[in-house]
């Protein structure tokens, strides 16, 4: 609780600081609107903004969800074999070393303006973190458990299934909540591209027409929806890991 | 059961530096050998050799069961840490090994298990809601459930308090009753209290001391093992 009620000290500053800017600079509002007219224009738009947040939170939850599987899927694949190890694993560092950012374009070429591209996005954003932080998990296997599994003439995919993924889950937890701080990005980015839906588009639109109050109105709103999206993921990862692993 | 003894015999060294050289050490069939040493000295890696676990050395020599040789599915391992998995039940460890092996666990015999060291009513609990020594008591259960004729203990009851650990000594004798156990320990109380046959290894050497005369596990106050356990801290503290 008082972390929640330190959060919003900081936030009441914030907002009287953006206020005093605003009152003390003379800053033309098209600029810099101040924060009592975002509001405004936030509760006069709420349903066009809601329409937006549909969309955009679509991309991220489908993201999310494609981008885990392949990423649960691939960290399994490389811990289970030596020869996908030493294959994939630079491809998968020079991937994450392009920006991917720089293949938004292509993505939207391929794809279309519609849900894929950005989910395509989102995923690639994603993808990374969630196979970096599960394989780390599954190659950091408390080494008592692997010699007690040998002792018992464990097979090497037993043991990766019995023992090496459930002591894995927690590093899996961890890399799933730094991808739902990710997975907003992509999307947003997908549709800076090109789209006509989602609020990236939106705040595109009202930053080209010198709405800004409307663009600051979808930019808090996406705010709310990433921590929305991590408050819900933590909440899970750990409700579920408390049930896994108690005491851990 | 009529449980085999082991031979281990020869020559190990680590990166090109030998780690000890021409040790001979023969496990009693169905009885209890203690290997004693200070700490560091390898006497975990010799028994991570027999049950044929990684120590990153070079072993040369033989390993084997007096009768058939090999002993490939035959050990059964417990190490000072209990390693239960923490996300599993009391139960669920205990059948561990069944799983590993793709096997169906027979469940009977597991709860037998699991009441005979005394937790029958903790069998649906997770390792982290048990005290050091329960926990030490389910790695018991388990190693039991793998029914194997050689048991290697690496230290498992160093980590227990005074009162627990004897208890444990205690249940661990009695349930592994005609197997063939090496006991690696650094406590010459624990060697002289349960040992058939005591080995002390120090850096110098490796010789067999006399245990005492007296039956298995020993009651602490009987003068044979406290002669035997003065003769031990002798040899461990004149190399």
């Amino acid at each position: 609780m008082n972390r929640f009620l330190g959060g919003l000290f900081a936030l009441l500053i914030a907002l009287g600081l953006w206020q005093a800017i605003v009152s003390l600079s003379d800053v033309p509002r098209f600029i810099l609107p101040p924060p009592a007219l975002v509001f405004e224009t936030w509760m006069a738009n709420r349903a066009l903004l809601a329409e937006h947040t549909l969309v955009t939170a679509t991309e991220i939850a489908l993201g999310l969800l494609i981008g885990g599987a392949l990423g649960i899927a691939t960290a399994m694949a490389l811990a289970a074999s030596e020869i996908a190890r030493v294959t994939m694993r630079p491809v998968l560092v020079f991937t994450q070393a392009l920006p991917v950012f720089a293949l938004a374009p292509i993505l939207t070429l391929w794809l279309g303006f519609g849900l894929g591209s950005k989910i395509a996005m989102a995923v690639l954003i994603i993808y990374f973190p969630i196979t970096s932080a599960f394989f780390d998990g599954l190659m950091r296997t408390p080494s008592g458990f692997l010699d007690l599994a040998r002792t018992m003439g464990a097979s090497r995919s037993s043991t990766l299934w019995h023992i090496r993924v459930p002591a894995a889950l927690p590093a899996l937890g961890s890399g799933l909540r730094l991808a739902a701080v990710y997975a907003p990005i992509g999307a947003v980015i997908g549709e800076w591209v090109g789209s006509s839906q989602g609020l990236g588009y939106l705040m595109l639109l009202a930053n080209g027409r010198a709405k800004t109050d409307l663009m600051f109105a979808a930019l808090f709103t996406l705010g709310l929806l990433s921590i929305a999206l991590y408050l819900a993921v933590n909440w899970i990862t750990l409700a579920w890991l408390r049930r896994h692993t108690p005491g851990a | 059961m009529s449980a085999p003894g082991v031979r281990f015999a020869g020559s190990a060294d680590h990166a090109g530096a030998p780690l000890f050289s021409g040790i001979a050490l023969d496990l009693v069939a169905g009885g209890w050998t203690c290997l004693l040493g200070v700490s560091g000295v390898g006497k975990t890696t010799i028994l991570r050799m027999i049950a044929g676990l990684e120590t990153g050395a070079t072993f040369t020599g033989t390993i084997e069961a007096a009768d058939r040789g090999a002993l490939e599915g035959r050990v059964a391992y417990m190490a000072q840490s209990d390693l239960l998995l923490p996300w599993a039940t009391v139960r669920e460890n205990v059948t561990i090994g069944a799983r590993l092996r793709g096997e169906r666990a027979d469940m009977a015999r597991a709860d037998r298990l699991v009441a005979e060291v005394g937790l029958a009513d903790h069998a649906g609990r997770k390792p982290h809601a048990l005290s050091g020594g329960q926990r030490q008591r389910v790695a018991l259960a388990r190693t039991l459930m793998e029914d194997r004729e050689i048991i290697l203990l690496d230290e498992p009851f160093s980590a227990l308090d005074a009162r627990t650990r004897a208890e444990m000594q205690e249940l661990a004798y009695d349930l592994l009753k005609g197997r063939t156990v090496l006991l690696v320990t650094h406590d010459p109380g624990e060697a002289a209290r349960l040992a058939d046959r005591i080995v002390v290894m120090t850096e110098a050497r490796t010789v067999e001391a006399e245990p005492p005369n007296t039956p298995a596990p020993r009651a602490f106050g009987d003068p044979e093992l406290l002669q035997a356990q003065a003769r031990l801290m002798t040899m461990l503290r004149s190399e």
